[in-house]
Protein backbone atom coordinates (compact mmCIF):
# COMPACT_ATOMS: atom_id res chain seq x y z
CA UNK A 1 0.00 0.00 0.00
CA UNK A 2 1.76 3.17 -1.24
CA UNK A 3 0.94 6.51 -0.07
CA UNK A 4 -0.75 7.76 -2.87
CA UNK A 5 -2.95 4.67 -3.46
CA UNK A 6 -5.63 6.76 -2.02
CA UNK A 7 -5.44 9.49 -3.88
CA UNK A 8 -5.58 7.52 -7.21
CA UNK A 9 -7.59 5.43 -6.50
CA UNK A 10 -10.96 7.85 -7.92
CA UNK A 11 -8.72 8.01 -11.52
CA UNK A 12 -8.85 4.20 -12.10
CA UNK A 13 -10.86 2.34 -14.22
CA UNK A 14 -12.70 0.44 -13.67
CA UNK A 15 -14.67 -1.24 -16.89
CA UNK A 16 -11.27 -2.55 -18.80
CA UNK A 17 -11.48 -6.26 -19.00
CA UNK A 18 -8.64 -8.37 -17.51
CA UNK A 19 -5.94 -9.57 -20.36
CA UNK A 20 -2.51 -10.18 -20.82
CA UNK A 21 0.72 -10.21 -22.82
CA UNK A 22 0.18 -12.17 -25.67
CA UNK A 23 -3.45 -11.75 -26.45
CA UNK A 24 -5.09 -9.90 -29.29
CA UNK A 25 -7.29 -6.64 -28.58
CA UNK A 26 -9.12 -4.07 -30.16
CA UNK A 27 -8.58 -1.38 -28.58
CA UNK A 28 -11.15 1.87 -28.89
CA UNK A 29 -9.39 4.95 -28.81
CA UNK A 30 -11.24 8.29 -29.10
CA UNK A 31 -10.18 10.62 -31.16
CA UNK A 32 -10.73 14.83 -31.18
CA UNK A 33 -10.41 16.40 -34.11
CA UNK A 34 -11.41 19.86 -33.79
CA UNK A 35 -14.77 20.08 -32.28
CA UNK A 36 -15.96 16.85 -33.09
CA UNK A 37 -14.55 13.32 -31.96
CA UNK A 38 -14.82 9.91 -33.39
CA UNK A 39 -13.62 6.52 -32.58
CA UNK A 40 -10.21 4.60 -33.89
CA UNK A 41 -9.91 1.14 -33.69
CA UNK A 42 -6.54 -0.61 -33.10
CA UNK A 43 -6.58 -3.91 -33.72
CA UNK A 44 -3.26 -6.13 -32.64
CA UNK A 45 -1.13 -8.52 -29.95
CA UNK A 46 -0.69 -7.01 -26.68
CA UNK A 47 3.30 -7.72 -26.81
CA UNK A 48 3.88 -6.08 -23.13
CA UNK A 49 2.46 -4.51 -20.21
CA UNK A 50 4.48 -2.17 -17.50
CA UNK A 51 3.88 -0.25 -14.41
CA UNK A 52 1.34 -0.62 -11.79
CA UNK A 53 -1.86 1.51 -10.81
CA UNK A 54 -2.14 4.41 -12.50
CA UNK A 55 1.09 4.45 -14.03
CA UNK A 56 0.24 1.22 -16.02
CA UNK A 57 0.66 0.58 -19.30
CA UNK A 58 0.81 -1.85 -22.40
CA UNK A 59 1.67 -1.82 -25.80
CA UNK A 60 0.02 -3.27 -28.86
CA UNK A 61 1.47 -4.77 -32.27
CA UNK A 62 0.10 -4.82 -35.47
CA UNK A 63 1.46 -5.01 -38.84
CA UNK A 64 -0.15 -2.32 -41.26
CA UNK A 65 0.23 -2.52 -44.81
CA UNK A 66 3.63 -4.71 -43.98
CA UNK A 67 5.04 -1.97 -41.92
CA UNK A 68 5.14 -2.80 -37.98
CA UNK A 69 3.15 -0.18 -35.83
CA UNK A 70 3.22 -0.12 -32.16
CA UNK A 71 1.29 1.99 -29.76
CA UNK A 72 1.16 2.25 -25.97
CA UNK A 73 -1.65 3.49 -24.14
CA UNK A 74 -2.03 3.95 -20.13
CA UNK A 75 -4.20 1.50 -19.29
CA UNK A 76 -6.78 4.06 -16.87
CA UNK A 77 -6.44 6.89 -20.07
CA UNK A 78 -9.86 8.17 -20.82
CA UNK A 79 -8.73 8.43 -24.07
CA UNK A 80 -9.62 4.65 -24.14
CA UNK A 81 -12.77 4.39 -24.94
CA UNK A 82 -13.28 0.18 -24.65
CA UNK A 83 -10.84 -2.41 -24.66
CA UNK A 84 -12.16 -5.69 -26.24
CA UNK A 85 -10.12 -8.58 -26.11
CA UNK A 86 -10.17 -10.70 -29.48
CA UNK A 87 -8.20 -13.83 -28.69
CA UNK A 88 -6.43 -15.19 -25.51
CA UNK A 89 -2.67 -16.23 -26.66
CA UNK A 90 -0.44 -18.84 -25.14
CA UNK A 91 2.74 -17.58 -24.79
CA UNK A 92 5.89 -17.99 -22.61
CA UNK A 93 7.47 -14.24 -22.47
CA UNK A 94 6.05 -11.40 -20.29
CA UNK A 95 7.59 -9.21 -23.52
CA UNK A 96 7.12 -10.41 -26.95
CA UNK A 97 9.80 -8.13 -28.02
CA UNK A 98 10.71 -10.58 -31.15
CA UNK A 99 8.13 -10.80 -33.02
CA UNK A 100 9.41 -7.70 -34.05
CA UNK A 101 12.29 -9.81 -35.90
CA UNK A 102 9.38 -12.02 -37.06
CA UNK A 103 7.20 -12.01 -40.47
CA UNK A 104 4.34 -13.47 -41.28
CA UNK A 105 3.20 -16.68 -40.40
CA UNK A 106 6.57 -16.81 -37.87
CA UNK A 107 4.76 -13.92 -35.94
CA UNK A 108 1.34 -16.23 -34.82
CA UNK A 109 0.74 -16.24 -31.57
CA UNK A 110 -1.15 -19.75 -30.85
CA UNK A 111 -4.30 -19.44 -29.13
CA UNK A 112 -5.02 -20.29 -25.37
CA UNK A 113 -7.36 -23.56 -25.18
CA UNK B 1 10.32 49.82 4.63
CA UNK B 2 8.06 49.59 2.11
CA UNK B 3 4.47 48.50 2.35
CA UNK B 4 2.52 44.92 1.46
CA UNK B 5 0.27 45.90 -1.41
CA UNK B 6 -0.19 42.64 -2.83
CA UNK B 7 -2.28 39.80 -0.91
CA UNK B 8 -0.96 36.40 -1.12
CA UNK B 9 -2.32 32.83 0.97
CA UNK B 10 0.32 30.66 1.92
CA UNK B 11 -0.14 26.97 3.91
CA UNK B 12 2.24 24.75 5.21
CA UNK B 13 2.22 20.81 4.14
CA UNK B 14 4.29 17.62 4.00
CA UNK B 15 5.15 16.52 0.76
CA UNK B 16 3.81 13.04 0.09
CA UNK B 17 5.00 12.30 -3.31
CA UNK B 18 4.31 12.39 -7.13
CA UNK B 19 2.10 10.31 -9.16
CA UNK B 20 0.09 11.71 -12.53
CA UNK B 21 -3.70 12.28 -13.37
CA UNK B 22 -5.53 13.31 -16.75
CA UNK B 23 -6.95 17.20 -17.02
CA UNK B 24 -9.58 18.03 -18.75
CA UNK B 25 -8.18 17.49 -22.61
CA UNK B 26 -6.91 14.45 -21.25
CA UNK B 27 -3.29 14.97 -21.53
CA UNK B 28 -1.36 13.42 -18.89
CA UNK B 29 -0.24 15.39 -15.88
CA UNK B 30 2.48 14.53 -14.19
CA UNK B 31 1.34 16.25 -10.20
CA UNK B 32 3.09 16.12 -6.58
CA UNK B 33 0.95 15.68 -4.09
CA UNK B 34 1.22 17.82 -0.57
CA UNK B 35 -0.90 16.91 2.33
CA UNK B 36 -1.66 20.49 4.16
CA UNK B 37 -4.00 19.49 6.33
CA UNK B 38 -5.43 22.19 8.61
CA UNK B 39 -3.58 25.15 9.44
CA UNK B 40 -4.26 27.40 12.26
CA UNK B 41 -3.68 31.29 12.16
CA UNK B 42 -1.06 32.01 15.49
CA UNK B 43 -0.52 35.40 15.48
CA UNK B 44 -1.49 38.37 13.23
CA UNK B 45 1.72 40.68 12.10
CA UNK B 46 0.99 44.38 12.05
CA UNK B 47 3.13 47.64 10.86
CA UNK B 48 2.88 49.85 14.09
CA UNK B 49 4.09 46.93 16.61
CA UNK B 50 6.02 44.62 14.33
CA UNK B 51 6.96 46.78 11.14
CA UNK B 52 5.50 44.98 8.73
CA UNK B 53 2.39 43.06 7.92
CA UNK B 54 1.98 39.37 7.89
CA UNK B 55 0.21 35.97 9.05
CA UNK B 56 1.78 33.27 11.00
CA UNK B 57 0.69 30.37 10.59
CA UNK B 58 1.16 26.68 11.98
CA UNK B 59 0.85 22.95 10.77
CA UNK B 60 1.60 19.39 12.10
CA UNK B 61 0.99 17.52 15.46
CA UNK B 62 2.88 17.58 18.00
CA UNK B 63 3.56 16.07 21.86
CA UNK B 64 2.33 18.62 24.07
CA UNK B 65 5.67 17.44 26.34
CA UNK B 66 7.71 18.14 23.59
CA UNK B 67 6.79 21.83 23.34
CA UNK B 68 8.74 24.42 25.31
CA UNK B 69 7.52 27.13 28.00
CA UNK B 70 7.81 29.82 25.42
CA UNK B 71 6.68 28.54 22.41
CA UNK B 72 3.49 26.76 24.74
CA UNK B 73 2.72 30.03 25.97
CA UNK B 74 2.71 31.73 22.29
CA UNK B 75 0.03 28.95 20.85
CA UNK B 76 -2.00 29.45 24.17
CA UNK B 77 -1.99 33.06 23.57
CA UNK B 78 -3.62 32.35 19.99
CA UNK B 79 -5.79 29.91 21.36
CA UNK B 80 -4.28 26.34 19.83
CA UNK B 81 -3.10 23.63 20.53
CA UNK B 82 0.49 23.81 19.69
CA UNK B 83 1.72 22.72 16.32
CA UNK B 84 5.01 21.48 15.04
CA UNK B 85 5.79 23.96 12.09
CA UNK B 86 5.11 27.70 11.97
CA UNK B 87 5.17 29.69 9.00
CA UNK B 88 4.59 33.43 8.00
CA UNK B 89 2.69 34.75 5.27
CA UNK B 90 3.08 38.75 4.05
CA UNK B 91 -0.17 39.39 3.23
CA UNK B 92 -1.83 43.15 2.93
CA UNK B 93 -5.20 41.80 4.13
CA UNK B 94 -3.60 40.06 7.17
CA UNK B 95 -6.05 42.02 9.26
CA UNK B 96 -9.03 39.72 8.18
CA UNK B 97 -7.58 36.61 9.54
CA UNK B 98 -8.46 35.64 13.33
CA UNK B 99 -6.14 34.07 15.57
CA UNK B 100 -7.04 30.56 16.02
CA UNK B 101 -8.36 30.21 12.60
CA UNK B 102 -8.43 27.16 10.46
CA UNK B 103 -7.24 27.43 7.33
CA UNK B 104 -7.44 24.36 4.89
CA UNK B 105 -6.78 23.50 1.34
CA UNK B 106 -9.71 25.16 -0.18
CA UNK B 107 -8.30 28.82 -0.09
CA UNK B 108 -6.38 27.63 -2.99
CA UNK B 109 -8.32 26.82 -6.53
CA UNK B 110 -7.71 24.80 -9.28
CA UNK B 111 -5.75 26.71 -11.52
CA UNK B 112 -4.02 28.98 -9.25
CA UNK B 113 -0.52 29.18 -9.61
CA UNK B 114 1.69 28.55 -6.32
CA UNK B 115 5.32 28.96 -5.04
CA UNK B 116 6.52 25.63 -3.58
CA UNK B 117 9.23 26.60 -1.14
CA UNK B 118 11.12 23.44 0.79
CA UNK B 119 14.66 21.88 1.30
CA UNK B 120 16.01 20.31 -1.38
CA UNK B 121 17.92 16.96 -1.23
CA UNK B 122 21.30 16.65 0.30
CA UNK B 123 23.83 15.34 -1.26
CA UNK B 124 26.56 15.81 0.65
CA UNK B 125 30.09 16.32 -0.63
CA UNK B 126 29.84 16.65 -4.63
CA UNK B 127 31.89 17.38 -7.11
CA UNK B 128 32.14 19.88 -9.88
CA UNK B 129 30.00 18.15 -12.48
CA UNK B 130 27.35 17.42 -10.23
CA UNK B 131 27.27 20.70 -8.20
CA UNK B 132 28.31 22.96 -11.25
CA UNK B 133 27.33 20.95 -13.99
CA UNK B 134 31.01 21.20 -15.04
CA UNK B 135 31.98 19.23 -18.64
CA UNK B 136 34.66 17.57 -16.99
CA UNK B 137 37.66 16.85 -19.49
CA UNK B 138 37.18 14.07 -22.58
CA UNK B 139 37.32 10.69 -21.69
CA UNK B 140 39.97 9.98 -24.15
CA UNK B 141 42.50 11.96 -26.59
CA UNK B 142 45.45 11.38 -23.75
CA UNK B 143 43.20 12.17 -20.66
CA UNK B 144 44.83 10.13 -17.59
CA UNK B 145 42.48 10.34 -14.39
CA UNK B 146 41.29 13.59 -14.23
CA UNK B 147 37.99 13.43 -16.75
CA UNK B 148 35.81 14.60 -13.70
CA UNK B 149 38.20 17.61 -12.42
CA UNK B 150 37.11 21.26 -12.60
CA UNK B 151 40.50 22.29 -14.95
CA UNK B 152 42.04 25.19 -13.36
CA UNK B 153 41.07 27.48 -10.75
CA UNK B 154 42.91 30.54 -11.94
CA UNK B 155 45.97 32.56 -12.95
CA UNK B 156 49.36 32.12 -10.52
CA UNK B 157 51.59 34.42 -9.47
CA UNK B 158 49.02 37.33 -10.31
CA UNK B 159 46.79 36.59 -7.90
CA UNK B 160 48.23 33.74 -6.45
CA UNK B 161 44.89 33.19 -4.39
CA UNK B 162 41.70 31.53 -5.95
CA UNK B 163 39.05 34.17 -6.11
CA UNK B 164 36.38 34.17 -3.18
CA UNK B 165 32.89 32.36 -4.55
CA UNK B 166 34.95 30.15 -7.00
CA UNK B 167 33.07 27.71 -7.86
CA UNK B 168 34.32 24.41 -6.53
CA UNK B 169 33.17 20.81 -4.95
CA UNK B 170 32.08 20.92 -2.11
CA UNK B 171 28.37 20.57 0.08
CA UNK B 172 25.44 19.99 -1.87
CA UNK B 173 21.86 20.23 -1.54
CA UNK B 174 19.46 20.24 1.60
CA UNK B 175 19.64 24.24 0.77
CA UNK B 176 16.17 26.36 0.56
CA UNK B 177 14.45 25.99 -2.85
CA UNK B 178 11.86 27.60 -4.27
CA UNK B 179 10.06 26.54 -7.05
CA UNK B 180 7.67 29.31 -9.12
CA UNK B 181 4.73 29.10 -10.69
CA UNK B 182 3.38 25.41 -9.95
CA UNK B 183 -0.21 25.10 -11.31
CA UNK B 184 -2.72 24.09 -8.92
CA UNK B 185 -4.45 20.92 -10.47
CA UNK B 186 -6.47 19.22 -8.02
CA UNK B 187 -7.59 19.85 -4.50
CA UNK B 188 -9.11 17.11 -1.69
CA UNK B 189 -10.50 19.38 0.92
CA UNK B 190 -11.86 16.31 2.39
CA UNK B 191 -8.42 14.81 2.95
CA UNK B 192 -6.47 18.02 2.81
CA UNK B 193 -4.69 17.21 -0.13
CA UNK B 194 -3.52 19.43 -2.82
CA UNK B 195 -1.86 18.83 -6.38
CA UNK B 196 0.44 20.65 -8.14
CA UNK B 197 1.75 20.04 -11.52
CA UNK B 198 5.65 19.23 -11.49
CA UNK B 199 8.00 18.55 -9.19
CA UNK B 200 9.00 20.53 -5.53
CA UNK B 201 11.77 20.01 -3.49
CA UNK B 202 12.86 17.98 -1.59
CA UNK B 203 12.44 14.28 -0.17
CA UNK B 204 8.83 12.58 0.12
CA UNK B 205 7.43 13.79 4.25
CA UNK B 206 9.49 16.95 3.79
CA UNK B 207 7.82 20.17 4.98
CA UNK B 208 6.68 22.61 2.16
CA UNK B 209 5.34 25.78 1.86
CA UNK B 210 2.97 26.38 -0.88
CA UNK B 211 2.22 30.05 -1.47
CA UNK B 212 0.62 32.28 -4.57
CA UNK B 213 3.03 33.16 -6.77
CA UNK B 214 4.93 36.17 -6.49
CA UNK B 215 5.82 36.46 -9.82
CA UNK B 216 3.24 35.23 -12.93
CA UNK B 217 -0.03 37.06 -13.63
Amino acid sequence: MHTLDEFDAPKLRTDIPEFWVGDTVKVHVNIIEGSRSRVQVFQGVVIGRSGHGIRATFTVRKVSFQVGVERTFPVHSPILESIEVVTRGDVRRAKLYYLRSLRGKAAKIKEKR
Amino acid sequence: MATQTKTRKGLLGIKLGMTQMWDENNKLVPVTVVEASTNVVTQIRDAEKDGYVAVQIAFGAIDPRKVTKPRAGHFAAAGVTPRRHVGEVRTADAADYTLGQELSVDIFAVGDKVDVIGTSKGKGTAGVMKRHNFKGVSSSHGSHRNHRKPGSIGASSTPSRVFKGWKMAGRMGAERVTTQNLVVKAIDAEKGLIAVKGAIPGPKGQLVFIKTAVKGA
